[in-house]
């Protein structure tokens, strides 16, 4: 079983809220200083997709990740959980992109990669939240997509797929090879052992430039673009909490109920 | 761009029925289609609609574009995709609105890249700008932390967007309008996929969707019992109980009641959150609620910049004092 797996460098979700700034002038977000990056958690768990059915019939996981100067602790973790292999598509010509150029540069280096049975992504990346680029890599190669997995199984050919819906899951079969975006349900990410730590300090990523896989520069990056940002700001929150005040904590739940049927709430 | 007319939404079923979210995306369309002066589209795919684009008209729609066979009983990507393909190269609008659910968030993507064409998902505003006539899509981004808008000059211009974000007309069943059954030729052979399954985890009681109150809790209730509390007090509230991320990913309650970003979105008028600390994800499921009240021991915790009223103290002090005052007034 030979799987793919796509995973994207973000600034670290679970920063503190207050941390989060904008930059207007540029419309980009300001890194929070002294919090690292991490790999999307979504794509995180792709990974631990990946390895689930490795653990179980064994087989080899590629992980690709975009992006420029990329920190190498962060992209080489889905190693240290027990990837195979690490392909970098790494230079300054794929910054800026939308869902669009990035689907295109992941297909194109998936097709050199070549042979493929599964390939995973998160359902979105923490940063943008667009959601697409999973599907846009499927329909670019060509192959079946189930979106939203919390699991997955490959028997006889074909994979098998649990895909959440709003008030329970559906079972999917789906013929190889296949491209599946994973969910949080698909439950935690397995940790770094400090054995596949040190197995993965010592291979190094294998590094794709534009020209390695003969993409247009225009379909890349910024140029590859089709949405335009027109603005980023961020939603303006009232924050006129009343802060119900009392001598323990019990007497406070206890006002509170007064206060929200003299605010007729309740 | 002349060539591109008309906004076009694509219509859900569910029980036989319009989906809830069918109509306020019509009620969207409609707003924007009037804007633009021209005529708001719907398709509908399915097995026996019977009167369903009849109720899609009432909702707004002045054309409904039917694609009726056995083989769209249930969705799946190849078979809709082939018909959204057809239906969009033949009626060409400039604008199709779906709805971010498990059909449009599946669908939508696959459908962009197969037409060459941008896709905003998840929006929660949608304006024409009067100078370029083209649509500001405002969605939430950094996982709700902040909005992106972003415009497109692809056609159509394509959209999901967010359960309830958008008000529904009132059903007007005098409006008319045509309906045009298309035909499509579906070759099983090209659907990849199959349903084996379709697993219901539906939870006793009120739904979430359709609650007025919800009582959720997050990582500091602890476990599957300190939840049952959170139950009593949903019971005497007639409400239902939800949870952030930590406790679904725990296993303390089912996946099914998170709310949050990637769970559920909803609009309550009453939402008690319970040691719940605030985090953009979970805030953009729920930031919508009419009034929100906030138990947290954390003073400094985010959901109290969100909240009408909150108290500071652990939950598992004041929620007994709180739910027994509560039962005392709704009682007299």
């Amino acid at each position: 079983m030979n799987m793919i797996v796509c995973c994207k460098q973000v600034l670290d979700p679970e920063a503190p809220p207050a941390s989060f700034k904008i930059d207007p002038a540029n419309n980009k977000v300001v890194p929070p200083p002294g919090v690292p990056p991490v790999i999307s958690p979504f794509d995180e768990q792709a990974v631990e997709a990946a390895l689930r059915i490795k653990d179980n019939q064994g087989g080899k996981i590629t992980v690709l990740s975009l992006g420029n100067n990329l920190l190498r602790d962060v992209v080489k973790k889905p190693l240290s959980m027990g990837a195979d292999e690490l392909i970098l598509l790494e230079d300054e010509a794929f910054e800026g992109g939308d869902s669009w150029s990035t689907a295109y540069a992941l297909a194109t280096a998936i097709k050199k990669i070549g042979e493929f049975d599964l390939i995973f992504c998160g359902r979105q990346a923490a940063d943008w939240d667009a959601g697409q680029v999973g599907s846009g890599i499927a329909e670019l190669l060509g192959i079946p997509s189930v979106t939203v997995a919390k699991k997955v199984e490959a028997v006889d050919g074909k994979a098998r797929v649990e895909r959440v819906i709003a008030d329970g899951y559906q079972v999917i079969e789906v013929t190889l090879p296949a491209l599946i975006t994973v969910s949080n349900e698909l439950g935690e990410a397995r940790y770094a052992t400090l054995k596949g730590i040190m197995a993965a300090a010592k291979k190094q990523p294998i590094i794709w430039k534009p020209s390695d896989i003969g993409v247009d520069p225009s379909q890349i990056g910024a140029p590859g673009r089709r949405s335009k940002l027109f603005k980023l700001f961020q939603p303006v929150r009232e924050g006129k909490c009343e802060i119900i005040e009392a001598e323990t904590p019990a007497e406070a739940g206890t006002n509170l109920a007064t206060k929200l049927r003299e605010a007729k709430i309740i | 761009m002349a060539e591109f007319k008309g906004v076009m939404v694509c219509g859900e079923t569910v029980e036989g029925k319009l989906s809830s979210i069918t109509t306020e995306l019509l009620g969207c369309g409609r707003r924007l289609a009037d804007e633009l002066k021209e005529g708001l589209l719907c398709i509908l795919i399915g097995n026996q609609l019977g009167e369903i684009p009849q109720k899609a008209i009432a909702s707004g729609a002045d054309k409904v574009y039917t694609a009726d066979d056995p083989l769209l009983k249930e969705y799946q990507t190849d078979s809709y995709i082939a018909v959204m393909e057809k239906v969009i190269k033949d009626v060409s609008p400039q604008i199709l609105l779906l709805g971010q659910t498990a059909i449009g968030r599946d669908l939508a993507p696959r459908l962009a890249f197969r037409l060459g064409v941008s896709l905003s998902m998840d929006c929660l505003e949608l304006n024409i700008d009067p100078d370029t006539k083209l649509l500001q899509q405002t969605r939430p981004v950094y996982g709700g932390n902040a909005r992106a808008i972003f415009t497109a000059e692809s056609f159509p211009q394509m959209i999901t967007v967010r359960q309830k974000a958008m008000s529904p007309l009132e059903p007007d069943e005098s409006r008319k309008g045509e309906i045009v059954p298309i035909k499509v030729d579906l070759d099983p052979a090209k659907i990849r996929t199959k349903v084996i399954e379709t697993v219901k985890e539906e939870i006793a009681g009120i739904k979430l969707e359709d609650a007025e109150v919800i009582v959720t809790g997050g990582r500091g209730i602890g476990s599957a019992e300190g939840f049952k509390q959170l139950e009593e007090l949903a019971k005497i509230l007639k409400g239902a109980v939800g949870a952030s991320r930590p406790p679904c990913d725990n296993g303390w309650v089912p996946d099914t009641i998170q709310v949050g970003l990637t769970g559920k979105i909803v609009t309550p008028e009453l939402y008690i959150a319970v040691a719940i600390s605030g985090a953009s994800q979970h805030l953009a499921g729920c930031s919508s609620s009419k009034n929100i009240i906030a138990i947290n021991r954390d003073a400094e915790a985010n959901i109290f910049k969100e909240a009408r009223f909150g108290v500071v103290g652990d939950w598992k002090q004041v929620l007994p004092a709180f739910t027994e005052e509560v039962k005392k007034l709704l009682a007299g």
